[in-house]
């Protein structure tokens, strides 16, 4: 799409166009941190009010609270970002929203093009670096390209499978003079190289539902693609599995994608996924996967993972196809729309062989009643499970969105919170950023502003972006911070304690700070407490207590998280845990596996 | 599932047609690099300049199931307008041009200067001991004149890689 500037065309600057462009495209809000290469961009923000800027205190804050937006909203969302180190510290939320599909845009500061490749002042090779870690990334060298650009990044950002684009803006390009030209760049249905398919192949659908109708043992296993397709998508789906009367299993990203609270909801599968879901997984003839990419936190060991199975795989992401497994029957396109395609199709009400379905029922309630979270709250010490149950009780006819950050809180929470629709958690899944549950919360925050914002965390991965709560005081963001400090990097001391002979190398968490007093003295409230009977009192607080506030609860220090399989092992070779009475093993084998 | 897919080896020629811009090889290179593709051949130029089109043609190898992979993942760079896989498309043409320095004097020099007969080779430098051979063949013919070259003084090769089109009609 060319745009030949004509007369129609206003005058301005670029950093102006910038700005224009982010109006034109409908954003509301730019999560940013300022610096030299970027200040032309800053004064054009300065002198408009149609875009929100929000101040974090680390570009990588931007990035996390941009996708937290993003996720939380379905639109794309926007960070700006300096040059050099602010581009280089925008990296980890680059990669983690490519990974977990979130669609950003991140615009940043670049030297003027005369001084790119003389080693400037705050210079890094943008593109370079974040080539790898970005969906598409630009450098924009002439003012004349920049407002094409600016629409084309957001097209990308959203179109196919999401994910993050980065415009790299000299400094000079932004403050020179250029034509702008209103609502000429807008139309990218058709990008001259990228038009991913969405519509999907007639025959494959087909074919995929008479396979689906003929199931005996069916399982729909399903991910973040529902989540990304959007809202309806999530209302197909949950349609879809009514009419079937099949079993469904979610993936980390999927969860929401169908209602947790549903019987045919067999919880989170993979790594610490529930025995029912991972074994209907193993022991299954046909299985759905739904914009779900066999991760291998997922799928365990390859060579054994549900061997006896036909697998549908609906994709809008040809690369996801036959990547890690393959499949037999392959769907591209948008998998809300293939979940349409595939109810137009569907004839039987009640499902396939109502006799073999109900005795595949029959063995997943035999797996069902293994109850694969269970624990115990017994003695004065709080058990992680029951302060994740206590908070999920006391918040589920809220308006709640939560984030997580990294660890074993991040899978407790995964276990014990239950999503009845999409958009409502936000973690980062494919990377596994320590710290991006903080930020992620601002965000969300941001984008909505009179629910209640929980930050499930663990103290050591809340350290790793603690100074957001800055961000947090400043723009009146009252997210909530449910610690469960255990004073270890709880998921590495579990695995130094089964695969490294109980070697706790660096995980104990020293010289922690008081969260409490952290906290007040950023002017927020907080509060700690250690009793099981304090839990509830506690949570109560936390939401009744204006603006931002860290509930710091002091969980039982050895806590594992089960089940749990190991890595490197199979669906059925799943650890239930101590609550089950199966002893702890050391085992090495598993050491080379991450 | 046994994949059975990924038991031999395959080597393939892909045809890529990318927008001619800046980075665009650098994108190509790393996603073979970053997720561990074999590359063992590549080509790039400026095919056709009124649309800012540039051919890439690759040699890759891998099991089938890697193949399809790269393709895929080629298919989705955004400045990738197509991806061919021409061994899988059917007939096509395969060509590479070489230049190869010889020194030698004597009958070596003779016996060097009528084997590039045989594999129409030209000579396009030479000084009394020094022989520049030009030629364009298959992969295979090249390394076979290559080979030979050896004992008669071969000290010095550069290749192109390979360029490839489909046979007939047909355009990717």
């Amino acid at each position: 799409m060319d745009t030949e500037k004509g007369e129609s065309g206003q005058r301005m600057n670029g950093s102006e166009m910038i700005v224009r462009c982010l109006t034109e495209l409908g954003v509301e809000v730019i999560f940013g941190y300022p610096g030299g290469a970027v200040l032309p961009i800053y004064d054009a923000l300065f002198k408009q009010n149609n875009i929100r800027h929000i101040l974090v205190r680390h570009e990588q804050g931007a990035l996390h609270a941009a996708e937290g937006y993003a996720r939380s909203t379905g639109r794309v969302g926007v960070a700006l970002v300096t040059s050099g180190p602010g581009a280089t510290n925008s990296v980890t939320g680059l990669a983690d929203a490519l990974m977990d599909s979130i669609p950003l845009v991140c615009l940043t500061g670049q030297v003027p093009t005369h001084m790119i490749g003389n080693d400037a002042f705050q210079e890094a090779d943008t593109v370079g670096i974040t080539r790898p870690c970005t969906k598409h990334n630009y450098l924009v060298k002439s003012v004349v390209d920049l407002p094409r650009l600016i629409h084309e990044a957001f097209y990308v950002a959203s179109a196919g499978r999401p994910g993050p684009v980065v415009i790299d803006l000299p400094k000079d390009v932004v403050m020179a003079d250029g034509d702008y030209c209103p609502g000429a760049y807008s139309d990218m249905t058709e990008h001259r190289s990228y038009r991913p398919r969405t519509v999907p192949d007639d025959a494959a659908v087909e074919a995929a539902v008479e396979l689906i109708a003929k199931a005996e043992r069916p399982v729909f296993y399903t991910g973040g693609g529902i989540i990304n397709s959007g809202p309806s998508a999530s209302k197909a789906l949950t349609r879809f599995v009514r009419e079937t009367g099949y079993p469904i299993t979610n993936t980390l990203m999927g969860l929401g994608g169908y209602p947790a609270s549903d019987p045919q909801f067999l919880g989170m599968l993979g790594m610490h996924g529930t025995y029912e879901a991972n074994m209907a997984m193993a022991e299954c003839d046909v299985m759905i996967a739904l914009g779900a990419r066999f991760d291998d936190r997922v799928t365990g060991r390859l060579s054994d993972f549900s061997k006896g199975s036909k697998k549908i795989q609906v994709d809008i992401d040809p690369s996801s196809i036959n990547k890690n497994v393959a499949v037999d029957i392959s769907i591209i396109g948008d998998v809300g729309k293939v979940l349409d395609a595939m109810i137009a199709k569907w004839k039987k009400p009640g499902g396939g062989n109502s006799d073999t379905l109900a005795a595949w029922w029959r063995q997943i309630d035999e797996w069902r009643a293994r109850d694969s979270l269970r624990f115990q709250q017994k003695g004065e010490i709080i058990k992680p499970q029951y302060a994740l149950q206590r908070l999920y009780e006391l918040t589920k006819e809220r308006d709640v969105y939560f984030t997580t950050e990294v660890g074993q809180h991040q899978m407790w929470a995964a276990q014990f919170l239950k999503f009845e629709e999409p958009n409502r958690w936000m973690t980062s899944g494919g990377l596994g950023t320590m710290g991006y549950g903080f930020p992620a919360a601002v965000g969300v925050q941001v984008a909505h502003p009179d629910a209640l914002v929980i930050d499930v965390a663990g103290e050591a991965s809340l350290m790793m972006n603690i100074q957001e709560l800055s961000t947090m005081m400043q723009h009146r963001l009252p997210v909530k911070t449910f610690i469960l400090n255990n004073q270890y990097m709880g998921m590495v001391r579990q695995w130094q304690e089964l695969f490294h002979g109980g070697r706790y190398a660096e995980s104990y968490m020293e010289s922690l700070p008081d969260f409490v007093k952290l906290a007040e003295s950023f002017g927020a409230n907080g509060l700690q407490v250690s009793k099981p009977e304090e839990v509830d009192d506690a949570i109560h607080t936390m939401i009744e207590t204006p603006g931002p506030f860290i509930a710091d609860v002091l969980v039982e220090k050895t806590e594992n998280v089960y089940p749990m399989i190991p890595g490197g092992a199979a669906h059925y070779e799943m650890k239930l845990g101590p609550d089950h009475g199966e002893l702890e093993e050391n085992a090495e084998d598993g050491m080379v596996l991450v | 599932m046994e994949c059975p897919l990924a038991e031999t080896i395959e080597t393939h020629t892909i045809s890529v047609l990318v927008d001619n811009e800046p980075g665009v090889l650098a994108r190509v290179i790393g996603l073979f690099s970053g997720r561990g593709y074999n590359i063992e051949s590549l080509t790039v130029a400026e095919v056709e300049s009124g649309n800012g089109l540039s051919r890439i043609n690759l040699v890759t190898s891998g099991p089938r199931m890697i193949i399809e992979q790269i393709k895929a993942q080629l298919d989705r760079l955004v400045p990738v307008h197509k991806v061919s896989d021409l061994t899988e498309e059917g007939p096509h043409v395969e060509r590479e041009l070489a230049l190869i320095k010889v020194l030698s004097t004597g009958e070596a020099r003779v016996e060097s200067l009528r084997i590039a007969d045989i594999f129409r080779a030209h000579v396009v430098d030479s000084e009394n001991d020094s022989f520049v051979f030009e030629m364009t063949g298959k992969p295979a013919k090249v390394n076979a004149f290559i080979r030979l070259m050896e004992p008669l003084g071969l000290t010095e090769v550069s290749r192109t890689g390979v360029v490839a089109l489909l046979r007939g009609k047909n355009s990717i």
